[in-house]
């Protein structure tokens, strides 16, 4: 499961950080967990310039903010609307265990509920 | 030290081409091979539903049932066989005890409960439900009087503390005799002791980590209600004990109703049965209660005093093990004698979770998360734990283990 690409993106993880005064802003929790993120975004002509994500969680919470936040810069805001839990996992490398699915999605759980 | 293993089918199982090694017993214990086959044994041959029904099978049926009454009775000690109420678990018996107690001579309006801040959310909810005045749909807000006696930094209960909180509106004290979290015993005779000279209030032990590991002697410690579960205990899931004082069991209306707890029904009257069957509507779940007899049985064979001293000697050497790695924080007691074979911990820059996951790639089942205890995590500044669990049939290789996979984790993660 922590492939060498996830525990890269858990050591360095992209897009660490919070845009000040962003157009739109998503967070959730994992009460079962503990585990917390925030994702801030800025937004112009429907196109994401930036994106950042912030809190604390485990290995599989940061890696797969970092890979979804690289994927998502520079795309349509809309594109969310058509993320899945198959593409975070096949993101991720394909080999999440059932009891890990959901530190694995919380960071998309966070962005379908994005909010201005 | 014991070595049982053998007794145990599932440990000839291998995962990923490793043994297992099984360090999550507070959550659930393995079956020995006489308690999977005195449920086969019963469902096979002697299946059949108890009482009034006049042919052998459910003599029989009766019989084994009854008798596991006995064999509960005579392993906490209680003074009779009817002080015995079967369950489904130690949820269902504090909960049982609770709504029971809220429709009894023993509670008022204005009763107060105090709880501790270690308790299992088991120990918690059940209180703040009869204390809440609102329909509890999605939740509940503003629960008054509800009080929550501090632990000390070995983990037990701050019996001064304690003392501070009884007054007379004290009505219900209920505490665990061992936290799932911290392993912390809590001095159960004291706390008794205390909450007679200064209220008059009745008190409850959740059981659930104590039972399995060392003899309980429920007249000894003086509490009025005891619970635990039998699955905790290499029992079947399913099947729980609440006992209570012969006295109050007969001054508590019913909780459930229906078959089996009846005198007489009329449409317009109905009377209960003695106790225990008062409190036993329905079919119970005889094949578990069985289950449990075996398991009884078989523990009684090894000795609760050989499973105690047993377990001591690997939790000190897991604590020694444990303190010698860098950056390990372990929670609760480092004194021996006040704890169980409970230990939590935390791994520096390494999430419960991930550690959890990569010591299961080596076979080894920890559990991790607030282990149904978030108020007690809040106090520890801590989202979530690591928790190693023991019980008869580990060994030191188990530690061994255990040691080796969080230095892994530390290599994975850390290097």
């Amino acid at each position: 499961m922590y492939k060498e690409e996830i525990l890269e993106h858990f050591k360095n993880p992209h897009n660490k950080g919070t845009i000040k005064n962003p157009s739109l802003r998503a967070s959730d929790e994992n009460h079962l967990c503990g585990d917390t993120i925030e994702i801030t975004l800025n937004v112009k002509d429907s196109r994401i310039k930036d994106i950042k994500f912030d809190g604390s969680g485990c290995a599989l919470v940061t890696a797969s903010a970092s890979l979804l936040t690289e994927y998502l810069k520079g795309r349509r805001l809309e594109d969310i609307d058509n993320l899945d839990d198959k593409f975070v996992i096949k993101l991720l490398g394909g080999e999440i265990t059932p009891a890990r699915i959901g530190c694995a999605l919380l960071p998309l759980k966070a962005l379908k509920q994005i909010k201005k | 030290m014991l070595n049982l293993i053998k007794d145990f089918p599932i440990f000839n199982r291998s995962i990923n081409d490793k043994r297992i090694i099984y360090l999550d017993n507070a959550a659930t214990t393995q079956k020995p091979k006489s308690v999977i086959d005195a449920i086969s044994d019963f469902y096979s041959n002697h299946n059949s539903n108890i009482h009034r029904g006049i042919y052998t099978l459910s003599e029989e049926s009766t019989k084994m049932f009854e008798d596991v009454y006995k064999k509960v009775s005579s392993f906490i000690k209680a003074s009779s066989p009817s002080e015995i109420i079967f369950t489904s678990g130690t949820t269902f018996s504090i909960n049982m005890a609770a709504e029971c107690l809220k429709n009894s001579e023993f509670w008022s309006e204005d009763g107060e409960i105090i709880i501790t801040e270690s308790e299992h959310h088991a120990n918690i909810l059940p209180w703040m439900n009869i204390l809440s005045k609102e329909s509890a749909v999605s939740g509940m807000s503003s629960v008054k009087n509800l009080k929550v006696a501090h632990i000390g930094e070995d983990g037990t209960l701050d019996l001064n503390h304690l003392r501070s909180l009884l007054t007379a509106k004290t009505k219900i004290v209920a505490v665990s005799h061992v936290s799932n979290v911290l392993g912390a015993i809590n001095p159960i005779k004291d706390i008794v002791k205390i909450v007679r000279e200064n209220s008059s209030a009745l008190v409850l032990v959740d059981g659930a980590q104590a039972v399995p590991h060392f003899r309980v002697n429920v007249q000894n410690l003086g509490c009025d209600f005891y619970a635990f579960s039998a699955h905790k205990m290499l029992g079947p899931t399913g099947v729980g004990v609440l006992w209570a004082r012969k006295e109050i069991l007969e001054k508590l209306p019913p909780f459930l109703f229906g078959g089996g707890m009846i005198k007489e029904v009329y449409f317009d009257k109905a009377s209960w049965a003695d106790i225990p069957d008062k409190f036993n509507a329905g079919t119970p779940n005889i094949a578990g209660a069985v289950g449990l007899g075996a398991a009884i049985d078989y523990l009684e064979k090894v000795g609760m005093l050989e499973i105690e001293k047993h377990e001591k000697e690997l939790v000190a050497y897991c604590i020694k093990s444990l303190s010698s790695i860098k950056g390990v924080t372990i929670y609760g007691s480092s004194d021996i004698e006040k704890r169980s074979g409970v230990i939590s911990f935390t791994v520096d820059k390494i999430h419960a979770h991930d550690l959890a996951s990569v010591l299961d790639s080596g076979g080894v089942a920890i559990r991790s998360g607030h282990h149904c205890a978030m108020p007690l995590h809040n106090k520890l500044h801590v989202s979530a734990t690591a928790r190693a669990s023991f019980y008869l049939y580990n060994g030191k290789e188990d530690v061994e283990a255990l040691v080796s996979g969080i230095n892994k984790a530390k290599r994975i993660f850390l290097s």
